[in-house]
């Protein structure tokens, strides 16, 4: 993936004649530019209880629906009676897949180009899956109407996990699409035979396995839509909890056969996505067919049961990782075996070129010579998914599984992991670099990053502090884990990434007013980074205007320009450079406007980013601001320029970003009771140029959260029968506010120099970046009783089974002077 | 279904209601009073995302009937505004609400409502808790976009502005520090980074 991708027209305003906005050095023009810390302009509405979701859309004569869904987890589909469910008060229609079948609905594509029914026919494939809808006047109608469908199942012998399904006698769930077995894919990536020498000649070799558990990403706001179809005006307006707005216009239109233009998709405010709002799901066919047939609006929304066990879950990837190096830590080759669980259907969000999309980052920040990665992915009797939970398209599997190894290594050669990194890393001096498994890694300094954050944390002391626990014996082990991982994030380039064929570019819409206020339309939407503010900020800069007179939209397809929605971390490095790439169009307008009013050649008028001021050349005091300038150009337009001052631009990346991070957790494992408590986090990102610092650092927070879920509670886990066995929040557990500790942001920048403005995008590098540094800390603890692995999550009693394999860990009763009724009072 | 009249008295307003005794309370108030601020995130009273103040204490309005609540007297977010200690801070807002805005305590917006009721109920009981406290009474709020840590600012916030203290005016650890390359390649800070605070204590350590 190299960077000499073909040059849009627009690819001249990637450099600014100017140099482009420089935060570090002057932190904005003081009317809120970039790198300036602006309060966001979207919370009123929120914090005073006025945002408007989807559940909190009414409409005249609105209906509800409800999904009749299967308690088995594989069963054919004797019959259903829907009878006693119709003859209900209140119940206006129930649907099953013959009702659909008229409509030529009953299925729809996937992301990634299988096919899942939107009501199960014949088999239903996992648990939970969707089998009948009942549509009534109220939410609890609809729930009655609901339990009064009969479904009649023969339930057949699940498969659950992907080494089972792998099996020759495994069940087979997709008799469907004429699979004879439960293989999907085979993909391989590098140079085997070179990999191979490598191992061969190496002077050390270790491996490996590891379980990336399989997980939900949970927004508190579950999944939702209220279609309406409008008979008169033959259209159909779907607002839903969407992160991709206009490539679901687009789907929408290909499954309904309904023309593109009479499509309107709304995302309203979301309350959060981290992916789970990429895909399509059968509730929002199921709601738009029913408002279609039924010619009222009709509300579908998720509870969180469903939300878990239905909607797209993400990574479970079985893995295995080989290093070679030489004693002195050299890595000489990595290679990675892959068994990808990818569950009744493929419907992983996975819009690049690669069926595993950006796994083959794997060799990480390293400098890796030989490298060569093979994945097979499995169907099983689970809910189908794979999408990017606040990730881009498995890097953070990729990014787990090199930072584990290089700990793994570090262990092996008893070197200090810290050592290892910085024998390895790719030099600063080497970017562009072009990796083994072929991306061109943008810009990266990841030695000033690790030192930076070892000196943060005292890592010498740290260590020290480890030593002497040891050596007293003490009840608490001390650990510290290292994450210096690099991502990649970014999609597009349109050639290499698409959704349904559609180039993966993004788009920005600029207008300026005659009393110079602007309104930006842009095509990515926010389901709470900011983008009403950040991307205002990124206008304010380019034309020097003050950010409140600055209104960003969003979210609705009749009136924004066509983009392919927030995820991946992709609306700064994509929308954000269509924004500034817009602007500067604008800019070049306004120069030959500037000139007229100003009545000199254009060559004699200079623009200065701190003044936000267009002026004669050597004469600052004759000046005007863009402002002015957009009066003049409706007033006043000069003979040459048509009136009017707005830009449109849509832009297709010439590679992606990569930021970096270096991040050290600290825990202190409890040998009495297999506890872990992380005593601190300290994260260092490098997200190139920052727009708004604030934002960035609460984006970090989120998402080491995240990471935190991810490494000690989360678990989308299920019984041999494919039971979902932890399908909602009580089972299903998110980090609170107590499981979280204060955490520690910090920053270097390195700007990304081909993206407009320097910036990289940051939202997912956290929750990518910690699960390692987590791990990483709690193996640190016990690997001087030689401790390589665990799994996440770490809970309890995983960690106390360690120890005790081990043999550190402590009967507290040892300790206790025996109280027979002296049970320590368990908190409160 | 059985029907039954009840009056909740909501935001100072009386509702003469007929509804459902099945009826949760976060929907009459949702649906019945269209006060859409209060919002469902479970079905299990996990999220906290339907927190609101009734009768003196934060409540799941997803875990009580409207019928339970015939009679009492409750807070929305919708009613912060009229509190009277709104207009205290630097806007119209309550502290809190004002809190969340300037310590950036949201982002996607969904758990506010609950947090901030939360927060009330907190700060009615205390206007002056620990990190803690805070942390211990937001426990049963689930957030999935903030960590949190700007959360237990936005509430710290309020109890400076209800206490009469300068509140901080920014929620950032690391704001423009200017940093340099040093000669031998490592990075000298300004004021940047100051170093981690290894004597606090964490609430995750000492549960159960
Ligand atoms: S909706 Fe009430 S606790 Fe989740
Ligand atoms: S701000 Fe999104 S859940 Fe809390």
């Amino acid at each position: 993936m190299s960077s000499d991708t073909r040059e849009k027209p627009d690819a001249k305003y990637r450099h600014d004649e100017d140099g482009g906005p420089d935060p570090e050095e002057h932190g904005g023009h003081g009317r809120g530019g970039m790198g300036e810390e602006v309060k966001r302009k979207e919370d009123r509405r929120f914090i005073t209880g006025r945002g408007n979701y989807v559940d909190d859309v009414k409409k005249d004569g609105m209906l509800h629906c409800e999904v009749v869904r299967s308690p088995h987890a594989h069963a054919e589909v004797k019959n259903i009676k829907t009878e006693r469910a119709e003859a209900m008060d209140g119940v206006v229609a129930v649907l099953t897949a013959e009702d659909l079948e008229a409509y030529d609905l009953a299925t729809m594509p996937t992301l990634m180009d299988d096919t899942q029914e939107v009501l199960v026919k014949d088999k239903v494939k996992f648990q939970s899956q969707e089998v009948a809808a009942v549509i009534a006047e109220d939410r609890y109608l609809a729930k009655d109407g609901a339990e009064k469908v009969q479904v009649n199942y023969d339930s057949r012998e699940p498969v659950v996990d992907a080494e089972t399904a792998k099996r020759e006698d495994a069940p087979v769930v997709r008799e469907d699409i004429d699979q004879e077995s439960n293989h999907i894919f085979t993909w391989e990536t590098g140079d085997e035979a070179a990999t191979r020498e490598a191992f061969e000649a190496a002077d050390v070799t270790v491996e490996e396995d590891m379980y990336y558990q399989r997980l939900h990403p949970a927004p508190i706001e579950t999944c939702g839509c209220v279609a309406d179809w409008d008979q008169d005006n033959e259209k159909m307006t779907v607002h839903m909890t969407s992160q991709a707005p206009h490539a679901h216009r687009t789907l929408f239109s290909m499954v309904s056969g309904i023309p593109e233009h009479k499509v309107r998709i709304v995302s309203p405010d979301v309350g959060g996505g981290f992916g789970n709002k990429v895909p399509i799901y059968p509730g929002y066919v199921i709601a738009a067919a029913a408002s279609y047939v039924l010619e009222q609006p009709v509300k579908w929304v998720e509870e969180r049961s469903e939300n878990i066990q239905t909607t797209s879950f993400a990574r479970d990837y079985d893995m295995t990782g080989r290093i070679a190096a030489t004693e002195d830590g050299e890595i000489t080759a990595v290679d990675v075996d892959v068994l990808a669980n990818h569950g009744a259907y493929n419907a992983a969000a996975q819009p690049s070129k690669f069926p595993a999309g950006f796994f083959k980052i794997f060799t990480g920040s390293y400098d890796i010579d030989a490298a060569h990665g093979e994945l097979e992915a499995y169907y099983t009797n689970t809910a189908p998914g794979g999408i990017a939970y606040r990730c881009s398209f498995r890097v953070t599997e990729a990014v787990y599984l090199i930072e584990r190894m290089v700990k793994v290594l570090a262990q092996e050669l008893d070197m200090d992991p810290a050592e290892v990194r910085r024998k390895n890393f790719i030099p600063e001096d080497a970017f562009p670099y072009e990796s083994a498994t072929g991306w061109t890694y943008d810009s990266g300094d990841y030695h000033r990053a690790l030192d930076k954050a070892l000196e943060s944390t005292n890592y010498h002391d740290l260590r020290e502090e480890q030593q002497r626990r040891i050596e007293k014996d003490d009840d608490k082990l001390l650990g510290i884990g290292l994450s210096t991982f690099t991502e990649i994030v970014g999609a597009g380039p349109g050639k290499q990434c698409d959704i349904a064929g559609v180039e993966m570019f993004d788009s920005a819409e600029i207008r300026l007013h005659p009393t110079g206020k602007a309104t930006v339309r842009i095509g990515v939407q926010t389901q709470g980074q900011g983008h009403e503010t950040t991307f205002a900020q990124i206008v304010a800069e380019e034309l020097g205007l003050d950010v409140d007179d600055v209104q960003v939209e969003h979210g609705d397809t009749d009136t924004e320009p066509y983009g392919l929605g927030t995820y991946a971390s992709r609306s700064t490095p994509v929308g954000g450079a269509a924004t500034a790439v817009a602007a500067r169009k604008v800019r070049e307008k306004a120069k030959s406007i500037a000139a007229n009013e100003l009545e000199v050649a254009e060559e004699d008028v200079v623009w200065d980013r701190e003044s936000g001021q267009f002026h004669v050349q050597g004469v600052p005091e004759q000046s005007l601001s863009i402002a002015d300038i957009a009066g003049a150009s409706y007033m006043n337009s000069p003979p040459d320029q048509e009136p009017g001052l707005e830009a449109v631009d849509y832009y297709d990346p010439p590679n992606m970003t990569f930021p970096f991070g270096a991040y050290v957790c600290v825990v202190e494992v409890d040998r009495e009771t297999g506890e872990v408590d992380i005593r601190k986090f300290y994260a260092l990102d490098d997200c190139g140029n920052r727009i708004n610092p604030m934002v960035v650092e609460g984006q970090i927070h989120g998402g080491l959260a995240q990471g935190i879920g991810t490494a000690m509670m989360e678990h989308v886990s299920y019984d041999d029968n494919g039971n979902v066995t932890a399908g909602d929040f009580m089972n299903y557990l998110l980090p609170t506010a107590m499981e979280i500790p204060e955490m520690e942001t910090d920053y270097t920048v390195t700007p990304s120099p081909h993206h407009p403005i320097g910036a990289k995008g940051v939202g997912e590098s956290p929750t990518v970046g910690s699960p390692p540094a987590i791990v990483n800390a709690v193996v640190d603890a016990m690997e001087h009783a030689g401790v390589s692995h665990v799994d996440m999550p770490m809970t309890p009693d995983r960690v106390w089974g360690k120890l005790e394999e081990a043999g550190l860990a402590k009967d507290p009763a040892e300790d206790l002077e025996l109280d027979i009724d002296g049970e320590e009072a368990a908190g409160d | 279904m059985a029907e039954k009249d009840i009056t909740l008295t909501v935001n100072g307003t009386d509702h003469e209601l007929r509804v459902e005794s099945r009826k949760l309370l976060v929907h009459a108030i949702r649906e019945d009073l269209d006060l859409t601020g209060t919002h469902i995130g479970c079905d299990t009273g996990n999220c906290g995302a339907c927190t609101v103040y009734k009768d003196g204490e934060a409540v799941k309005s997803c875990l009580l009937f409207a019928v339970q609540a015939d009679g009492s007297e409750i807070t929305t977010v919708e009613g912060m505004e009229d509190q009277p200690e709104a207009g205290m801070g630097n806007s119209d807002l309550h502290p809190i609400q004002e809190g969340f805005h300037e310590m950036h305590g949201l982002q996607c917006g969904y758990c506010t409502p609950g947090m901030i009721m939360a927060g009330k109920a907190l700060l009615e009981e205390n206007d002056d808790p620990t990190e803690h406290e805070i942390r211990e009474n937001i426990s049963g709020n689930l957030c999935r976009c903030t960590g949190y840590q700007n959360i237990v600012k936005s509430i710290e916030y309020a109890a400076d502005v209800l206490n009469d203290r300068e509140p901080p005016e920014s929620p950032v650890e690391h704001e423009g520090a200017s940093m340099e390359t040093a000669p031998d390649g490592g990075v000298e800070t300004d004021g940047g980074c100051t170093g981690p605070d290894l004597t606090r204590e964490y609430p995750g350590g000492d549960q159960e």
